[in-house]
């Protein structure tokens, strides 16, 4: 097994959390993982990504390679195009669609929605909306993360035990919120498929 | 014991608490924050009473770091690159000293400048030092490095470097804890005059450094950080320094080469080992994250007499950050092919927040100067962003502290107004002095220190002037009336330009503190207290 996982996004739009649970799941799984992220200055609204990678073998490189990537999921569609020359000939994209336009020369939606839609492999999801209607536009990032959980290689189960890990602290309301967030996305990924 | 989930930085936090480690001095620094981040937020260091606290900058930090070791105990200071520029005064003279209790240096470079002004590499510093320097290639090896340099530099009576990049700061992965040791017991420094440099005792200091140094050497030659992979392909060696090593066998691997790798993670470097390894190949290829270090000094050891390949032939880029594809490249294998980049894409660069004090700074500032006279003198921080659009309000970004004085400098050449943006923090990071200048020589300069009661470049650390700016300005001569302070808010801002416009008339010294929380660490305090 092994999976090359771009998260891109904006800052603050928190791919740090999805990296989170990846990495604890993987953990947990006993498998190896590596994930490098990105700090700083670039996090005030500026492009934020980070390359994780999951084998059962031993992984080298914190980066991942041009043409590697088995999966790039983005909270944010320009985003999501940001980074295409990694992506492998049989990776998928998958992105939210809601636009984060905080730029003087951002593309209109139909630029970004024609690039998308072209792509081989994608699935574009309205996380926003599902999100809200789960009770808080907040859980965006798990909604995207249930669209892509078939791709990341590790069980649903897994991954719902390392949300819970991860907002424990923040106590049982923002668990649960972000776990049928996290359910909403699942759906929303089947619906596509 | 644990597997923890650690960035590479905090993989070094956690090596420091289990190595006995008293107590841990830093200025904050993008990749090097998160160490010190680390400790104060681990209620084990807490348990424990290390010391953790954020210092005025690197060279008080280091300093500090200095006497806890005089004093016995095990220390750490931690810093970014450029930081060590600041401390190398202190880092320079602690290797003719030598230390006492283990004192480690971590420093974080940044290749690529993800996040600074330039990419100098630190490696450069331990051998103009001549200290021992460790580069651990990933976070489990980062966690038993600090163990190591600890006993390392209690043994040879030096300072140990540690030095990271962006890259394994940065990165998280799995680190297991290997042990748990007590901290060393108060013991003073006393049987010498090696502590004082006065030019008889540094003469003899500085000769038993040199002594060392093929000791050193034999350490390296030994060293687990150093080691062989073996491979049947003996006409090409690569030596991989640090986390390049990553990036040679992520390749090796992917593409089944069979060229041996000798890693090194261990300096000076060992050269009994380096010289089996040149003989047995027709040619070597150097890797290295940075400066071509060490490929100009092995050029050097070796006459140039094989095929080397590296940075400074092009076999490898000169500049930037590494990573597995320029490998691929140098190894002469096609990459995969990959999509080409979206045509409608655009860059996103970095905004101040909305919100954020500095920019209402910068639109008073704005209104307050004609353009064809704004030259204003900045620095680093998040307001360094006022040199982006819409505001473009500033003309330089040099190094810490830097505004104050280059103002003065351009004050004395005869421009007007001559003002200066500095933030709280980098203020008494380096501000102050400069500041003592300007009054002593009676520079007509404007300094506006934008005080957001916090760094938070770095994402909202302590500030060490807090509530004490103006006290600093009185103290350092600056005249009473011509210490302004002001609200940057949208509803004070006719009276704000006019505060700019009258102190830019003023041909002496003034200070205008531009006080208002950063939004961020509000928005932190606020659900913190809920
Ligand atoms: S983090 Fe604070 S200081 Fe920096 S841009 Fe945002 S509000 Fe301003």
């Amino acid at each position: 097994m092994k999976k090359d996982i771009i998260l891109a996004g904006v800052g603050g739009q928190g791919i740090l959390s999805i990296a989170a649970v990846i990495d604890r799941a993987a953990l947990n799984n006993k498998l190896h993982f590596k994930q490098a992220e990105v700090h700083g200055m670039s996090q005030r609204g500026g492009d934020v990504q980070s390359h994780l990678r999951i084998s059962s073998d031993i992984i080298y490189s914190d980066l991942i390679s041009q043409g590697c990537a088995d999966l790039i999921l983005a909270v944010e569609p320009l985003e999501a195009l940001r980074y295409l020359p990694f992506l492998s000939n049989s990776g998928w994209v998958v992105s939210a669609l809601t636009p984060y336009n905080n730029i003087a020369y951002y593309p209109d939606d139909n630029s970004i929605r024609n690039a998308l839609n072209k792509l081989p492999r994608k699935l574009l999801v309205e996380a926003e909306k599902i999100a809200r209607e789960q009770g808080s536009s907040k859980t965006s990032n798990m909604v995207m993360l249930g669209a892509a959980a078939h791709l990341t290689g590790l069980s649903n189960a897994s991954l719902e035990d390392a949300i819970t890990w991860l907002f424990e602290r923040k106590g049982e309301e923002i668990v649960s919120q972000n776990l049928a967030a996290f359910r909403a996305g699942l759906q929303a990924g089947k619906n596509q498929n | 014991m644990d597997n923890l989930l650690l960035l590479g930085d905090e993989a070094i936090a956690q090596g420091g608490i289990d190595a006995g480690m008293s107590g841990i001095y830093a200025y904050p620094g993008t990749p090097s924050t998160e160490i010190t981040e680390y400790v104060q937020n681990s209620h084990e260091a807490i348990q424990k009473g290390i010391h953790s606290s954020w210092s005025a900058n690197e060279k008080t930090a280091y300093e500090a770091a200095l006497g806890m070791s005089y004093a016995g105990k095990r220390s750490m200071v931690c810093m970014k690159h450029v930081g060590l520029n600041v401390a190398a005064d202190a880092f320079m003279n602690s290797a003719i000293t030598g230390v006492h209790g283990g004192m480690v240096v971590v420093v974080a470079d940044d290749p690529g400048m993800h996040s600074s002004q330039n990419e100098q590499d630190s490696r450069f510093y331990a051998r103009f030092a001549y200290i021992p320097a460790l580069e651990p290639a990933n976070q489990q090896e980062a966690y038993n490095a600090v163990h190591y340099a600890f006993d390392l530099s209690e043994q040879t009576g030096l300072p140990v470097m540690i030095r990271l990049t962006t890259r394994i700061s940065h990165s998280r992965s799995g680190v297991i804890r290997t042990q748990n040791r007590n901290q060393n017991t108060l013991s003073p420094f006393n049987q010498s005059k090696r502590f004082i440099l006065l030019p008889a005792n540094a003469r003899r200091q500085y000769n038993s450094l040199l002594e060392k140094q093929p000791g050193l050497e034999e350490i390296s030659n030994h060293s687990s950080l150093n080691y062989l992979v073996e491979g049947d392909n003996l006409k090409m060696g690569i030596v991989a320094f640090g986390i390049a090593f990553n990036y040679v066998m992520e390749i090796r691997v992917r593409h089944q080469l069979q060229y041996p790798v000798m890693k090194i993670g261990q300096y000076p470097l060992p050269r009994t080992m380096l010289t089996k390894f040149f003989e047995k190949h027709e040619s070597i290829m150097i890797v290295e994250e940075g400066y071509p270090v060490y490929e100009e000094l092995l050029r050097g050891y070796f006459n140039n007499e094989k095929n080397i390949l590296g940075r400074l032939d092009g076999t490898l880029p000169r500049t930037g950050e590494l990573n597995p594809d320029y490998l691929a490249k140098a190894l002469k294998i096609d990459l995969p092919p990959a999509l080409p980049p979206s045509e409608i894409l655009q860059p996103r660069p970095p905004m101040l927040c909305q919100g954020c004090s500095h920019r209402d700074v910068y639109e008073a500032l704005n209104e307050a100067i004609r353009n064809d006279e704004r030259h204003v003198f900045s620095d680093i921080g998040c307001y360094t962003l006022g040199a982006l659009q819409p505001f473009e309000s500033i003309s330089t970004c040099v190094d810490m502290g830097a505004s104050v004085t280059m103002a003065k400098g351009a004050a004395d050449a005869g421009l007007r107004p001559a003002v200066a943006v500095i933030g709280d923090s980098t203020f008494t990071h380096s501000g102050m002095t400069g500041l003592l200048d300007a009054v002593n020589d009676q520079s007509p300069i404007t300094v506006i220190i934008s005080d957001n009661s916090t760094t938070g470049m770095t994402g909202g650390q302590h500030s060490s002037g807090e509530g004490k700016y103006i006290a600093i300005c009185k103290a350092l001569g600056v005249e009473e009336n011509h210490i302004r302070v002001m609200n940057p808010l949208k509803v004070h801002y006719a009276e704000n330009v006019k505060i700019f416009q009258e102190e830019f008339a003023y041909e002496g010294v003034s200070v205008i503190i531009a006080q208002r929380e950063c939004i961020q660490t509000l928005a932190k305090k606020k659900k913190k207290a809920k």
